[in-house]
């Protein structure tokens, strides 16, 4: 296993000024990070820098630990060795405020569409709830039981609450990965208005054809290590890591 | 957190849903079951409260625990059958004064097919000791109740070590007179009750009286007040004034009004 | 026979049959207040010695009645520590006993029900950066339909006993006579039909209430609130 290349968004700078946020920040980083469950070494080595901005697109095969980065950057998780920083501190409680989490099957509490989004306002943010219910296209569906929604209606409910807590950072774990493509569409049009929005977002697929769509940067695991992290437009062109090639070109079904 | 704690939380939680209830002018008579499920205390209870402007509340368990829980302060009248346990109890300072209320008598119930052959006998000794030559089923109070008292006396008198028997032909069921009657039927067994209580049973299928009319088997109930200065919570006055009304020749002669399918079941003896 | 004796229903029927619906819904709601933050919290907690508590408490749902019925007595007897409170042959007295009796029950049948839930919530509660009382109230609020049946059990089993109330009650006519004293005065007068036939008005009362809920538990099933 080789060193993985330096990305070349390397940078905690923005590339675009995006309104109402800093110019530049701190930046989220897994420095020496080792996962082990069940006597299992699940993620070594790892070191990993984001930009502050845009679109990262976690990408590897089943297994390679693209589910355990995100829990692991978003605190959810503790690494076994390392450690995962915001800026140059530690991420703790005030950090991880800042960040939320879409999974990968919504978990929507048992009541209303509306109070699953007032579940995570603050009483003097409620004004927000209609917008955001507008922006995933459930405004008619507001006052209707959550669980009942279909499996897109549900996801883009999940993303509505996520972006309710005003996150400067957004997971999403494969969030179209059972969706129909029109309601996955409808997903990558809300992360691309909140990248516009200044949000930084990481976001694990499967889907090549969405990561080519959305990435700024690619970060791709193969056997819970980090073998490559380029911008969108290299890795796609001609991606350096064997591993990322194959599995690019459909011969890695690990 | 302790029981106690636990308790009190709940105490006074609950108090307000429970608290409506509290009455001043009610006094709590300890009382043995054959008065209260003859139907006495519903006859004479409401003329007394109409009377005085007292509620009486009854408390009907077995002699032994009336006693016991009068002793705890948690009454403030006692009425039962037992007299040595109720001297005891006034000799010990627990209660003020006992006298004699009124009296029946304890019977001898069995099956119609008599296994020992007692029927008819009014020599409860003899009878007792056919009942254990034959080994012939008898269930027993068992509770340490007045009856049970009785029927412990009874069978030392007769010369008979029951106990020794226990859960051979003497079966201790350890459970109110009903329920003892109510076993004794199931296994047709003899048993001891007061003539109150079984002129009141109503599911006495084949079962009659075998043994009456001795002597030995006089039942006398008595009355105490309990003593206010071991016990400051008891309503002396109140409790004075129900004792007193009961002992009155108007209270005796409502007490032997009483009759239920034509038979009177008490007999006033208060001393004059 | 009987059946016409209780249907024709005089009004001491519908006192007893009234006091017991008062008493036990009255001791259910208190176990409530008790036992289901307890529940969600052995649901949600993680702390030494946890194990053990989960066995006491679902040992205490095996309290016996009379044993219950004791330790209220000699606690509201007069001579006891709290008689001066003078609850003992009070309805309170009788809420009281019921209350200790099904509140382990209410704890350890919710923390069941709340800890599947948990299962469920506990990432995305962990991703909100929810504090544990937060998480506590939103579980029991989320569990609510699914809890109506845990306090229905406690009901169940509150309105059903004889042991506990007959001690600290004391059965007493027109004050702390409730349905199971009397059908146990009933059947110790001999009265097995009388016992029997309110045995069955209590099971019609128990079937009521339990019917009354489920009803409510179906309605948010078919939102997909339960």
């Amino acid at each position: 296993m080789r060193e993985a290349p330096l990305p070349r968004t390397d940078t905690c700078r923005q590339v675009l000024p995006f309104p109402g946020r800093a110019a530049s920040g701190p930046c989220l980083s897994a420095r020496g990070v080792r996962y082990a469950a069940g006597g299992r070494t699940l993620i070594e080595g790892l070191n990993l820098r984001l930009p502050h901005s845009g679109i990262t697109m976690v990408m590897g095969p089943n297994g390679a630990g693209k589910s355990l980065l995100l829990r692991l950057l978003h605190g959810l998780i503790l690494p076994a060795a390392g450690g995962i920083f915001w800026g140059d501190a530690p991420l703790d409680a005030t950090a991880r405020k800042a960040q939320a989490m879409v999974f990968q099957k919504p978990v929507l509490l048992r009541r209303s569409v509306t109070a699953n989004v007032d579940f995570v306002l603050r009483p003097s943010d409620m004004s927000r709830r209609d917008a955001l219910l507008r922006r995933v296209g459930l405004m008619d569906r507001a006052a209707q039981p959550a669980r009942l929604l279909s499996g897109g209606e549900q996801q883009r409910l999940a993303l509505a609450r996520a972006l309710a807590t005003g996150p400067h950072l957004l997971f999403l774990d494969e969030p179209t990965a059972s969706l129909d493509p029109a309601s996955a569409l409808m997903i990558e049009d809300i992360l691309r208005e909140e990248r516009k929005r200044g949000t930084k977002i990481v976001c694990v697929t499967h889907d090549v054809g969405q990561a080519r769509r959305l990435a700024d940067d690619v970060v791709f695991l193969s056997q819970g290590r980090l073998v490559e992290h380029r911008a969108a437009d290299a890795f796609f062109a001609a991606p350096e890591a064997p591993a990322a090639r194959a599995y690019l070109e459909g011969r890695l079904t690990l | 957190m302790t029981f106690h704690t636990l308790i009190s939380t709940v105490a006074v939680l609950a108090l307000g849903a429970g608290s409506a209830f509290a009455q001043d002018t009610s006094i709590l008579v300890q009382s043995t079951t054959s008065t209260a499920n003859s139907g006495l205390y519903d006859y004479l209870l409401p003329k007394f409260t109409d009377e005085s402007g007292i509620t009486v509340n009854v408390v009907a368990v077995g002699t032994g625990q009336a006693i016991k829980n009068a002793e705890n302060c948690d009454g403030d009248v006692l009425l039962v059958h037992a007299k040595a346990s109720e001297e005891k109890f006034v000799a010990d300072g627990f209660g003020v004064a006992r006298s004699d209320l009124m009296y029946n008598d304890f019977i001898i119930v069995g099956p119609e097919t008599d296994p020992a052959g007692v029927d008819g006998m009014s020599d409860a000794k003899a009878a007792m000791q056919k009942i254990a030559g034959a080994e012939a089923l008898f269930a027993s109070r068992g509770d340490d109740s007045g009856t049970h008292k009785k029927e412990t006396a009874l069978w030392k008198a007769a010369g008979v070590d029951a106990a020794a028997a226990s859960g051979g032909w003497y079966r201790e069921t350890g459970s109110g007179m009903g329920a003892t009657l109510n076993t004794a039927l199931g296994m047709n067994a003899y048993a001891l009750t007061d003539r109150a209580t079984w002129i009141s049973f109503e599911n006495k299928g084949d079962f009659d009286i075998a043994v009456e009319g001795d002597p030995e088997l006089f039942n006398q109930y008595g009355v105490i007040l309990v003593n206010p200065e071991k016990c400051p919570s008891v309503k002396a006055e109140a409790g004075q004034t129900f004792i007193d009304w009961l002992l009155s020749e108007h209270g005796q002669q409502v007490i032997a009004e009483y009759k239920l399918n034509d038979k009177q079941l008490f007999f006033p003896n208060a001393p004059k | 026979m009987a059946f016409a004796l209780v249907l024709s229903g005089d009004g001491d029927l519908y006192r007893i049959v009234a006091l017991s619906l008062r008493v036990s819904l009255t001791a259910t709601a208190l176990a409530c207040l008790f036992g289901l933050p307890l529940g969600a919290l052995l649901a949600v907690a993680r702390f030494r010695g946890r194990a053990v508590a989960l066995v006491l408490v679902n040992a205490l749902m095996g309290l016996p009645p009379v044993v219950v019925g004791l330790l209220v007595y000699l606690h509201l007897s007069r001579s006891g520590p709290l008689g001066f409170l003078g609850l003992l042959y009070t309805p309170t007295a009788m809420i009281i006993a019921q209350c200790i009796l099904i509140t382990p029950i209410v704890a350890a049948l919710s923390r069941q029900v709340l800890e599947d839930l948990n299962d469920e919530y506990a990432e995305q509660f962990r991703s909100l950066s929810l504090t544990r009382l937060q998480s506590i109230r939103a579980l029991l609020w989320d569990g609510r339909f699914t809890l109506l049946t845990v306090a229905l059990a406690g009901f169940g089993r509150a309105v059903a006993e004889v042991g506990a109330v007959i001690i600290v009650g004391g059965n007493i006519d027109h004050l702390t006579r409730v349905m199971t004293t009397a059908i146990a005065l009933e059947t110790s007068k001999g009265d097995l039909a009388l016992a029997l036939a309110l045995g069955i008005v209590l099971m019609v009362i128990a079937l009521g209430v339990n019917g009354l809920v489920q009803s409510v538990r179906m309605s948010a099933v078919r939102q997909a609130y339960a």
